[in-house]
């Protein structure tokens, strides 16, 4: 801690007013330029609450309904702008309810700080009254967090919290400062963090492998490229644009990555991935060389790792070292920011062109189009498809949307179907999972981008588990849209039922409220269509709405997302039905 | 199935508050089992030095070692196979002062890394180090005559290859 003492007594020297830790709290906030938190009172927090309210005009706050919901808003609003997300919430159960989307945040690589008031420090080990070691219980589940026992402490930490959160792999912070520290005074002054000595935010860019990369790329018959979400955190959408138009290599996205390239650009060839389109998937196991942009092989889309792209040279950028050979090997590891390490080999590359290779793209998707994409997005069955839902949310928004989606098969429509034109407009819970995210993160989203539209597509399970957010909308007035695609099942789930489980639909059957009376309950205008003819002219209705408007779109029930890589198999064997 | 072998994992990090969490959590994630553990100062002021002996894969090693690395507070972190380090584990036995004057433990004893640190009137204490196999060693031989107490150390390792993290300090800095 030496140096944390020697740059506070730096700070010291200069310019100091004398104020409370918690008052202090709020001022280092402003200094980084967050003036909107997310959260939740309670005792040990009420310090930070009371200059809250005094600094309502400078500061504001979102109380949420849960502290879940705060979260998860933040790191709406954080996908959104690229801005780290605030939380606030007590000590105890206030922390602990934070800790699904601190994982959250910390799997899909989300920068949020987040501050939890504790009991006073005498009381600490005590288990005094909402006592949690949230420390112990975050640790495994942060980028790094921190206890503040002293009101001193506190400019230092949080400007550490925020450089730690933003820079590098952005992450979750944890703040947890107990209550004496908050009404302890101190001699404030700022002074933002550049460095620290233990942590290398970004590698050190080695030209020697970007040139190695450039021979190999140069060189290669059929390259593919895999972007994720390393492309829009990295902010790199325009040198990932210029890369693959010089090398003319087809791309597909994560489902992170997803909006960072215009759906409709020439050289997207869709979305990698279990729920992922088939000629990616296929051909993954056919290129001569596999170029990973800004993302982790993840098991959702490598499949059997096996199997997974053999007989192909992969060529791995990415920013965090510890990435490199975790699941997939790399012949070639550029490390460094994709922004930087994109820009500088552009130098190196040869104009390519790859006619012949995309037409094995093309000839594939013709096949998942008349087999799987025509079923959804034109149906001739009777119940509505999930598809066709985002099929006609995309020609009234014509890809200009925010589309936040939940947890389950209405998630992999969204992904699948949602048309984008702009990054940051795709927001998932990708690595957790988190049924429940939408809403909350549909309400920080809106905060985040408030002249764009945003669109939450949520089943009627996870609408289930943060519908008490409407409560947040009625009050805030967040213009969210609301999708419920509703087939009165855990569909997902069920979907593994039917086709590995002999179709034993153990407790996914969900029978749910009135959701259209539930909004209204909540002021918000709603609908319920259960009819191919009405579907058109209700998105219109909803997408023309300057409020909150809640839309519920009753759908085939047993409907299944193809195409799938089953668990264990291979991308290439991909299934269609 | 990759070989299992024996690692020690010298991670260099700050002295705060909370590390020995985060840098066990990376084995507990992982279901490791940590066979030993020391923390002490290191060769550099203010820098703190955990040595972690585990039994895994080497491609599981390199993961590890690649998560203990990335931790905010982390400055190094490294891992050897046990012919790259230099180690030592201290034990200490208490036994009762009847057998201070037995032959065979006199016998025994003879291991030039262990005597006698303390004598009471009701029992004595025998210091011993050295590697594994030989506490191990003289763990069984001193067993049949009873031990009080029986405590050992976790391992300490001294590198063969260069550590640089004094150069990774002025590169960061």
């Amino acid at each position: 801690m030496d140096t944390l003492k020697q740059s506070i007594n730096e700070v010291e020297t200069s310019k100091t007013i004398k104020m409370t830790g918690a008052e202090a709290v709020i001022n280092c906030l402003l200094a980084e330029d967050a003036d909107l938190a997310y959260g939740y009172p309670g005792g040990a927090i009420m310090p930070v609450y009371d200059e809250i309210y005094k600094y309502q005009d400078k500061f504001h706050h979102v109380l949420t309904r849960h502290e879940q919901g705060a979260i998860h808003a933040a790191q709406g609003f954080s996908r959104v702008t690229g801005k780290p997300g605030i939380v606030f919430a007590t000590s105890g159960p206030g922390a602990t309810n934070l800790v699904t989307g601190i994982a959250d945040a910390q799997i899909d690589s989300t920068p949020l700080v987040c501050i939890t008031g504790q009991v006073a420090s005498h009381l600490l080990g005590s288990d005094a009254f909402q006592e949690t070691d949230i420390i112990g219980i975050s640790t495994p589940v942060t980028k790094w967090n921190y206890q503040i026992t002293k009101a001193s402490e506190i400019p230092e930490i949080i400007a550490r919290a925020f450089f730690i959160a933003k820079s590098g792999r952005p992450g979750p912070v944890l703040i947890d400062i107990t209550k004496d520290a908050q009404f302890g005074e101190l001699d404030f002054s700022y002074k933002k963090c550049e460095k620290i000595r233990s942590y290398r935010a970004n590698p050190k860019i080695d030209v020697e492998k970007i040139k190695e990369a450039a021979t190999i790329i140069n060189a290669a018959k059929k390259p593919f490229i895999v972007w994720g979400q390393g492309v829009i955190i990295g902010g790199a959408e325009q040198e990932f644009q210029d890369f693959i138009e010089k090398t003319d290599i087809p791309c597909a996205s994560t489902v992170l990555g997803l909006s960072a390239l215009s759906t409709s650009h020439p050289l997207n060839v869709g979305m990698v991935g279990m729920h992922g389109n088939y000629a990616p998937n296929v051909l993954t196991n056919s290129c001569d060389v596999l170029i990973a942009i800004g993302m982790r092989f993840d098991d959702r889309v490598t499949g059997n790792l096996a199997t997974y792209a053999k007989q192909a040279k992969v060529i791995h950028f990415e920013i965090d070292p510890s990435e490199i050979n975790k699941n997939v090997k790399a012949d070639v590891a550029v490390l460094g920011t994709v922004k930087q390490t994109l820009a500088e080999i552009m130098q190196y590359l040869d104009k390519a062109s790859h006619k012949e290779w995309m037409k094995e793209f093309d000839k594939l998707y013709q096949i998942e189009k008349d087999k799987v994409i025509n079923d959804q997005l034109n149906p001739t069955k009777p119940g509505l498809t999930m598809g066709e839902v985002l099929g006609g949310i995309n020609k009234v928004t014509n890809g200009d949307a925010v589309i936040v989606s939940d947890v389950g098969q209405h998630q992999m429509f969204a992904c699948r179907y949602a048309d984008f034109i702009k990054s940051r407009s795709s927001v998932t819970s990708g690595g957790l999972g988190t049924m429940g995210f939408a809403l909350p993160a549909a309400i920080g989203a809106k905060m985040g981008v408030p002249n764009r539209e945003v669109v939450a597509i949520i089943g009627d399970g996870g609408y289930q588990m943060t519908c008490n957010e409407l409560g947040t909308i009625l009050q805030t007035k967040a213009a969210v849209k609301i999708v419920v695609l509703n087939n009165s099942y855990l569909g997902m789930v069920r979907q593994w039922q039917e086709l590995f489980f002999d179709k034993r639909y153990a407790s996914t059957e969900m029978i749910s409220p009135d959701f259209v009376k539930l909004a209204g309950a909540y002021d918000i205008e709603a609908q319920r269509v259960s009819k191919r003819e009405d579907l058109d002219a209700a998105i219109k209705t909803m997408m023309a709405s300057k409020e909150a408007y809640f839309l519920e779109v009753v759908i085939e029930q047993e409907d299944n997302v193809f195409p799938m890589i089953p668990t264990g198999a291979s991308v290439s064997d991909i299934r269609l039905s | 199935m990759e070989e299992i072998k024996n690692f020690t994992f010298s991670v260099y990090t700050e002295n705060n508050v909370g590390i020995l969490n985060r840098l066990s959590a990376i084995f507990l994630k992982r279901h490791i089992n940590i066979e030993s553990m020391t923390v002490s100062k290191s060769e550099i002021d203010n820098v703190h030095r955990f040595t972690f002996v585990v039994d895994i894969s080497e491609s599981q090693a390199r993961k590890v070692v690649g998560q203990l690395e990335k931790q905010i507070e982390v400055i190094g972190a490294f891992f050897h196979t046990e012919d790259e380090i230099i180690y030592n584990e201290t034990a200490l036995f208490k036994i009762s002062t009847e057998h201070l004057y037995n032959e065979e433990i006199q016998e025994r004893m003879k291991f030039r890394r262990a005597h006698i640190i303390a004598i009471y009137e009701r029992y004595f204490v025998i210091e011993a180090s050295g590697l594994k196999e030989d506490i191990d060693n003289m763990y069984d031989k001193l067993k049949p005559y009873g031990l009080l107490q029986f405590v050992r150390s976790g391992r300490i390792a001294i590198t063969k290859p260069k550590m640089a993290i004094s150069d990774l300090l002025a590169e960061i800095h």
